[in-house]
């Protein structure tokens, strides 16, 4: 496979353009923004547990942005529903980027975790987890709420 | 007296004197199309970076010994052509910085904090490069003065029946302006507005970062008080640049770094300045760079400033038709007798960082994101823009292979 194939290979483009669980959720348990002002990135994650209130039941993201970002967040909604908040709000970055897999300069990096930082957000904001050491309080330029 | 005849520029016998273009990005020629960010070094400049290191390097102007005396006159011979290349009338308002940054920082601080309190209007324009509206703005803050900015109309350019009512908002002491926009390319009225800032009693301050290695530039001309330009964007090495400014004003400022080399005399009681220029120099100055910056002034001057503003016009006028038929092509910025060799752009339905991405696969290099405009960006409506830029060494099959890489990005992404 070259490399443009590689970068815009046939699962990003997939999942760029018919992403999954976009959308917005009423009521949401957690819920937050994230947005990268140096390229207008945006993402907004809205959450819905379970009864037992770990379980991610429904999850879903809306927003704009670049081919990445928007498929990466397609993917992370896929990979964390059904799973426990408490597990996903430590989830390693490196989960999610290999399963985008492939090789991210640090700029691309950037919107690849946008919806990764915006989801721990949510779970933060609503059960308390833990924010990761990397950017607790501030993630770099990405202005989350 | 020999009359230097400026020659219609050859940008691929040009070409051959800057070593990048030998590099291919994945397996393809480079395409540069970001000259606007930064620009390449040609042999000549490298040559003499090399040739000074080896033969004449030595620390500047204290030294008894011979090497010493050899780097000053290095140092000293680079600033009178930097001086020259804005037609300044004295070497020793040519002042060496880091770059247009710290240029206008110097004057933000150094001028602005004892200049500027309540009651004190600071003019920008909204097409500012964040190092021309960002100190002034946090200058203003710091000394109680009124921020206030030129807006631009739907053309990118400024509108100057906006001064009116700035004027209203107090006494309008320092315009500051590019006088070229490294986002749209726009020339911009600097010298009118120059004379607007002496009518109200104003310092004129020129951003000339993205002029100065694309447009001739005569401060005289101009008109203004101070003005800043880098070394690195006119095919000089970074982390030099520098700062030309009125004699009497310079004199009347405070200091902007201190420490060694911008003292006359030190004791515990009291420490007097140095003359210009070195009462702004303090340490070790880029000694090398700044006689790189040299080179490269005798680089750009021989191929010739007019002959690169109209070759680069010539460049632009055949990207904006090419560019025409893109599908989902909007450009920003006014027309080409208007601006220098830039051009902004956005596809449709395709975001900036993808269609950077998609040309940079093809070994093509253009600009993806706000470019340290980001109230421009506000004011177009948009959190980015694609760029691409030129120099003297741009051929017009890169702008073709551009235009191939946005037919693929719009086809794929769209």
């Amino acid at each position: 496979m070259n490399e443009f194939d590689q970068m815009y290979r046939e699962v990003i483009l997939d999942h760029y353009k018919n992403p999954r669980g976009h959308g917005e959720l009423d009521d949401a348990d957690a819920h937050a923004e994230g947005q990268n002002p140096l390229c207008g990135d945006e993402v907004s994650i809205f959450v819905v547990f379970d009864e037992d209130g770990d379980t991610i039941d429904e999850v879903k993201f809306s927003g704009r942005g670049c081919a990445i970002s928007q498929a990466a967040t397609s993917m992370l909604m896929e990979m964390v529903k059904g799973r426990s908040a408490t597990e996903v709000a430590t989830l390693p970055r490196d989960e999610l980027l290999d399963e985008i897999g492939i090789p991210l300069s640090p700029v691309r990096l950037k919107c690849a975790l946008l919806g990764l930082s915006t989801l721990k957000l949510a779970l933060h904001k609503s059960k308390g987890t833990p924010l990761p050491e990397e950017w607790a309080g501030a993630s770099g330029d990405l202005e989350l709420k | 007296m020999a009359v230097k005849v400026e020659t219609k520029l050859n940008a691929s016998k040009l070409r051959a004197d800057f070593p990048i273009f030998e590099q291919e990005v994945r397996g393809k020629p480079l395409a540069y199309l970001d000259s606007a960010v930064s620009s390449h070094k040609p042999r000549q400049v490298l040559d003499k970076l090399r040739t000074f290191y080896e033969t004449s390097y030595a620390n500047v102007h204290r030294g008894v010994y011979t090497l010493s005396e050899l780097a000053t006159a290095e140092y000293e011979g680079a600033r009178e052509k930097v001086a020259r290349f804005v037609n300044a009338p004295d070497p020793r308002e040519l002042i060496f910085t880091h770059g247009a940054t710290e240029s206008i920082n110097l004057v933000a601080y150094a001028w602005g904090l004892d200049n500027l309190g309540p009651g004190d209007v600071v003019v920008v324009t909204e097409l500012e490069h964040h190092s021309n509206f960002v100190p002034w703005q946090y200058i203003a803050k710091r000394t109680g003065a009124t921020f206030k900015a030129i807006p631009l109309d739907e053309h990118g350019e400024l509108q100057l029946d906006s001064l009116e009512e700035i004027a209203r908002a107090g006494i309008v002491k320092v315009v500051a302006n590019n006088l070229v926009s490294n986002a749209l390319g726009t020339i911009n009225p600097v010298e009118r507005l120059g004379e607007w800032a002496h009518e109200h009693g104003a310092i004129m301050v020129v951003d000339a970062a993205q002029a100065a290695p694309h447009h001739a530039i005569d401060v005289q001309q101009l008109g203004c008080d101070f003005l800043a330009f880098s070394s690195h964007k006119m095919c000089g090495p970074t982390s030099v640049g520098a700062l030309w400014g009125r004699a009497e004003l310079l004199e009347a400022m405070a200091p902007f770094n201190l420490g060694g080399h911008m003292i006359r005399s030190v004791k515990l009681e009291e420490t007097t300045w140095g003359q210009l220029p070195y009462k702004f120099e303090a340490g070790t100055q880029p000694i090398a760079e700044a006689v790189g910056f040299g080179a490269a002034i005798d680089y750009v001057s021989d191929v010739g400033l007019n002959a690169i503003e109209q070759y680069e016009r010539e460049l632009l006028v055949y990207a904006l038709e090419r560019l025409a038929d893109v599908p989902g092509f909007v450009g920003y910025g006014p027309a080409p007798d208007r601006r220098a060799g830039i051009v902004s752009f956005n596809i449709e339905g395709v975001h900036p960082h993808d269609v950077a991405q998609i040309l940079d696969m093809d070994g093509v290099a253009i600009r993806a994101g706000h470019h340290c405009c980001q109230p421009l960006m506000a004011k177009l409506g948009v959190a980015a823009t694609n760029r691409a830029s030129f120099y003297l060494y741009t051929i017009p099959d890169e702008i073709d292979r551009l235009v191939e890489g946005l037919h693929k990005a719009h086809k794929l992404l769209a």
